[in-house]
């Protein structure tokens, strides 16, 4: 287990993130949106990768990758009429810019002021096992509620999705 | 060279904010739920990042966005099936023709 993270993985992991998620906003194609959050997922499963979290990388390709994307381009086809419907104006406000953009400058401020030393990591952190471990034992209520939480959704997606009865 | 927390918690933030300005600016519902997932990841790298370089023993950090990851995937899941509802009853996802209870 490395004992600090590379910047070079890192820099081009996160230019692949921020390139992905510019283009899901500004690109005027809905399909080619859903392809750019595709790329958006696997550069941050990437990421998780470089942080040791080998187990959220995978989980991160299997239910955003696969699952969620796949969902995306579902409803997008089924919501469109013709060829030409999947592409939009482009929809950008002076309104939402200024919103982002004062989250933005007080999510640095804090990072600023924040400003951790860069600890001297572990060399050795726990692995999937002691995952798997840990989440049976001490986080087994939230793991049973969020089975609940899973059900009631497929629940309530199946009935607000099918047909008129 | 290398990268300490604060290089991960600045992608984390532009993600958000990047998400954030889709999810505010964006007319079409499929469109904004994109958006709140590009967010949602935003959130999830933060807490990794944090529980990586602050307490990677407890793993606290991974389990947090695990279960963001679970109640995320029911949202998306609940969102999409709503703009089918939706889509279905007024043939439209545009959220601007969405006006009925405009008074």
């Amino acid at each position: 287990m490395p004992e600090s993270i590379a910047a070079i993985p890192f820099i081009i992991l996160a230019a692949a993130t921020l390139l992905g998620a510019a283009m899901v906003v500004l690109t005027r194609n809905v399909v080619h949106a859903a392809f750019w959050v595709l790329e958006v997922m696997m550069a941050v499963a990437g990421l998780f990768m470089l942080l040791s979290a080998g187990f959220l990388a995978l989980v991160q390709v299997m239910v955003y990758a696969g699952a969620v994307t796949v969902l995306l381009i579902f409803t997008v086809m089924l919501t469109l009429r013709d060829r030409e419907d999947a592409i939009r104006s482009r929809d950008l406000s002076w309104a939402a810019g200024g919103i982002a953009l004062a989250t933005l400058v007080a999510a640095g401020t804090a990072i600023v002021s924040f400003a951790p030393p860069i600890p001297k990591l572990p060399a050795v952190t726990p692995g999937v096992a002691e995952f798997g471990r840990l989440l049976f034992s001490g986080w087994a209520l939230p793991f049973e509620i969020a089975s609940v939480i899973l059900l009631i959704a497929l629940v309530g997606a199946v009935w607000w999705s099918g047909g008129e009865r | 060279m290398t990268v300490g927390p604060s290089a991960f918690m600045a992608l984390a933030a532009l993600l958000f904010c990047i998400g954030l300005f889709g999810a505010l600016s964006k007319k079409s519902a499929v469109m904004v739920l994109m958006c709140l997932e590009l967010m949602t990841n935003g959130v999830n790298l933060n807490l990794v990042a944090i529980s990586r370089f602050v307490t990677p023993e407890s793993l606290a950090g991974q389990f947090t966005a695990a279960f963001i990851m679970v109640v995320a995937a029911a949202e998306i899941g609940l969102g999409l099936a709503l703009v089918l509802a939706l889509y279905r009853r007024t043939r439209t996802i545009e959220l601007d023709r969405l006006d009925e209870l405009k008074g």
